[in-house]
């Protein structure tokens, strides 16, 4: 049925080049005359997932996933839902509740050649098995000369969800963010998950893949190009989700949907925002914030996670350090609250960033009333 | 009496067909409060009611047919038709019950014996399945012993005289590590601890290689990136050493699934000291090696200490060697001072790993001679007096020795050559690894990825052009 579609409008290839010139955004709108066709393919995030993982899986034999429940259970999150099925449990393996363990047998299978894909329930376990995480894999390849290389990725939902309390909600960006051997990357639409997740386990070095459990149900239009079997986006490029003129507002994760709503709340109020999905944390792509900051003149950084030391300081640095001149107004950032998260609905809802924050932060850099 | 007995059990029987296990559970221990029974020996009483004429009321409530499969389940699960001795099929097996209450004691009446070839004075003992070599295999093996011996003298003096920065021994284990090293082949993977050079050694890695990783300069394997004696080498299959303790078990179970899944006749060995099973990191290696059948070999070194931590200290086992059994993993222990013992014992392991495809756990004992390591002072918590016996007179590379000797193998010209010859080379390697240049700057920010970042050429470009502005502040002997 797509193939069919794609012979009718005939401007598959215009679609194309739209995309090369780098007006790609201009078919995320529905004006555009190709995009009805773009924009009819929907995923949910949890399918891009699945959908990546099985044609890695396909690809190549060496790639394997392992982790609790994502066997028999399908997932805890049904993320690795018929993957049991199709691939058997040699490529496939439910472990035992010890993320130390699996995480050192996962390292110690990518030093010998396999290609793990490890799975957290949540990041939050993963904090058992830091001494891997950072001894063993992100350290390895500098500490053997090139010898050792550790091809593994490490996925699973990163930060909040709704109601689960301190040990289920903290946001490890900035924690994994900060190691060098290491990779890090947070998609937010399923395009982005697909393109990131296969550029991860294709990558050599060990990539940290930040998910977000509230947005694994969201369903996202994803362009021809994503769908299809070798689609892969570059580690170490962010994405201008909408382009602005008045503040550039940075973000990843489940807050480039938060920030987008804020556009569009200021647009109305004639504030033209620039919203910059990072995509990637390590490597940040410092060129492109920068670039955008030099553009608008203003900077407004959003995160989930805890203030200090995050993502947010480690961008408004980069921008002094480089753009110092071109900022009107001092860098604006936007963080989860400098407490354990509680878990009464109204408390968490303060403990973290929400549309009218990022809102009122924006007009701050526009010096306009809040 | 009895035929009352006689025909509540077959009432009881039919109720149980009826009623499935839940109905007969309530009515046994309705049994234990009625006032009817007294007389009869609570040892039959399994699942066998005798107050059937209890609290009518509630039990006829208990007539549901509804759930007829678990029923049955239950039925020829719980129930043995022969009427002797009931076993309960649980998950993961059958278990059969018994009357008496046992507590297994924490302690067999006899510790694990230790397999042992050569006698003390290096005569061979009569013992079972050893493994025969040939004079070629048996004076390399003594050679490598006396040559790591040696390495550990010099490069420990070395330390001292600050040419290296640390340095640690391997004195009294010398059989256990050329030992296991000589039973492996080649292809095996080696995910060693940190006192294991010697395997590393037997497959070739030269004195001046050592010295070169020692010293950290540009001739280092290993881009001079890690302290001394954390060797690795990927031609050698020797994983790099790393130093928190005992993640190399986990990760060899990994290796080792990886070669399961390529199929290789090859397999895992790896070390952990006695203090390092006490990890996490160990219950998890051992308990998902035997989950996955993995060909891996557990090499645990006992030499008595961790740092200054005695064994009783650090674990109340009978040693290492018994908790094999409780993970389903095969074991044994060996003299680790006997080198034919511990090359018999790892060989054979080797063969049942790759062959059945399972784990095997080997406990060597052998006391550490050294100190932990250049940072530690041993004369502080152990008596001089048990380091000089066990130097001395259970000295594993004298053992071997003498064995050699009598074989005709090796004569003390022989022995004078040896020596006079590694010594040479030793100080030799030590003198040109310091002379050898330090590594260059690219060696700061290679590898940290595949391939270089732009953030971390930009570093660099950076550096360079500070150094190439302020020259004086850089130290004149390091290249660039």
């Amino acid at each position: 049925m797509w193939g069919t579609v794609r012979q009718r409008l005939g401007g598959y290839s215009a679609y194309y080049s739209l995309q090369r010139i780098g007006l790609g955004h201009l078919l995320n709108s529905s004006k555009c005359y190709s995009s009805e066709a773009a924009a009819a393919k929907k995923m949910t995030v949890r399918e891009a997932l699945n959908s990546a993982l099985d044609e890695e899986m396909s690809a190549d034999p060496k790639v394997f996933l392992m982790g609790e429940e994502v066997g028999e259970y399908q997932g805890a999150y049904k993320i690795s839902k018929g993957l049991l099925e199709k691939y058997g449990p040699e490529r496939v393996c439910d472990t035992p509740i010890t993320e130390a363990g699996f995480t050192g047998i996962g390292v110690g299978a990518a030093y010998y050649g396999l290609k793990p894909v490890v799975e957290f329930m949540t990041f939050n376990f993963a904090m058992q098995a830091m001494d891997h995480i950072i001894n063993s894999a992100a350290k390895t390849n500098y500490m053997s000369a090139g010898q050792i290389s550790v091809p593994i990725v490490f996925r699973g939902p990163n930060g909040a969800a709704a109601g689960v309390g301190a040990q289920h909600s903290q946001c490890y960006a900035a924690w994994y963010g900060s190691c060098p051997g290491l990779k890090v990357l947070a998609p937010y639409s399923s395009e982005d998950t697909r393109g990131l997740l296969k550029a991860a386990i294709r990558d050599p070095d060990p990539v940290i893949f930040l998910e977000n459990e509230l947005l694994y149900g969201e369903s996202f239009p994803v362009s021809a190009e994503a769908v299809d079997s070798s689609f892969c986006l570059p580690i170490g490029k962010a994405k201008i989700e909408i382009e602005g003129k008045d503040v550039t507002i940075t973000a990843f994760s489940k807050m480039v949907g938060y920030a987008l709503k804020a556009a569009e709340i200021l647009a109305k109020e004639g504030i033209s925002a620039e919203v910059i999905n990072l995509r990637s944390i390590r490597p940040l792509d410092r060129a492109t914030i920068n670039a955008s900051v030099r553009k608008t003149n203003r900077l407004v950084t959003v995160e989930e996670g805890f203030p200090q030391h995050g993502v947010g300081a480690e961008i408004c640095t980069s921008v002094i350090e480089e753009s110092f001149e071109y900022l009107d107004a001092p860098v604006e950032r936007i963080a989860g609250a400098d407490v354990p998260m509680p878990y009464a609905a109204n408390l968490e809802r303060m403990a973290l960033p929400q549309v009218e924050d990022v809102v009122r932060a924006a007009k701050r850099t526009c010096y306009r009333s809040v | 009496m009895a035929n009352w007995v006689i025909r509540s059990r077959t009432i009881a029987h039919h109720l149980n067909k009826k009623m499935g296990l839940l109905g007969i559970l309530n009515l046994s221990s309705w049994s234990s409060t009625s006032n009817s029974f007294h007389s009869m020996p609570l040892g039959d009483n399994h699942g066998r009611p005798h107050a059937i004429f209890g609290d009518s009321a509630t039990h006829f409530s208990v007539r549901r047919f509804e759930s007829t499969e678990a029923e049955r389940e239950f039925d020829t699960n719980y129930i043995n038709q022969d009427g002797g001795d009931q076993a309960l099929n649980f998950p993961g097996g059958k278990v059969e019950f018994t009357s008496d209450m046992n507590f297994i004691s924490e302690s067999a009446d006899k510790r694990v014996p230790c397999y042992r070839v050569l006698d003390d004075d290096g005569e061979l003992m009569v013992s079972k399945n050893f493994v025969q070599v040939s004079k070629e295999v048996a004076v390399k093996m003594y050679s490598d012993m006396v040559t790591l011996q040696m390495m550990d003298n010099i490069f420990y003096e070395a330390q001292r005289q600050g040419r290296i920065s640390f340095y640690l021994t391997t004195l009294g284990e010398e059989a256990i590590n050329i030992g296991s090293a000589a039973a492996l082949s080649a292809d095996d993977l080696v995910l060693p601890q940190y006192r294991e050079p010697g395997a590393l050694l037997w497959r070739g890695f030269t004195l001046q290689e050592f010295a070169n990783q020692c010293l950290g300069n540009k001739e280092d394997i290993g881009k001079a990136r890690q302290m001394p004696i954390h060797y690795a080498s990927k031609k050698h299959n020797y994983f790099a050493v790393s130093s928190p303790i005992a993640t190399q078990l986990p990760q060899a179970v990994g290796a080792a699934y990886s070669l399961k899944m390529e199929g290789k006749d090859a397999c895992v060995a790896t070390y952990i000291g006695d203090g390092g099973t006490s990890e996490g990191d160990f219950h998890a290696a051992m308990n998902f090696a035997a989950v996955l059948e993995a060909p891996v070999i557990f090499i645990c070194r006992n030499n008595g200490w961790a740092i200054s931590t005695p064994i009783e200290e650090q674990f109340r086992s009978d040693g290492i060697v018994v908790r094999g059994r409780a993970y389903g993993i095969r074991s044994i222990r060996v003299d680790g001072s006997d080198a034919l013992a511990v090359l018999s014992a790892i060989r054979t392991a080797r063969e049942m790993a790759i062959s059945e495809q399972r784990p095997i756990l080997v406990e060597a004992l052998a006391y550490r001679v050294g100190h932990h390591s250049t940072s530690d002072d041993s004369t502080k918590y152990r008596s001089v007096n048990e380091i000089e016996y066990w130097k001395t007179a259970r000295n594993p590379v004298n053992r071997f020795r003498k064995w050699i000797e009598r074989n005709g193998w090796w004569s003390d010209k022989d022995e004078t050559e040896h020596r006079s010859s590694v010594k040479k080379q030793l100080l030799q390697a030590i003198q040109i690894a310091e002379k050898t240049e330090k590594p260059s700057i690219e060696g700061l920010f290679s590898d940290v990825y595949d391939h270089l970042p732009s953030n971390l050429q930009e570093q660099e470009e950076q550096l360079r052009e500070t150094i190439r502005r302020h020259p004086r502040d850089y130290p004149s002997d390091v290249p660039v």
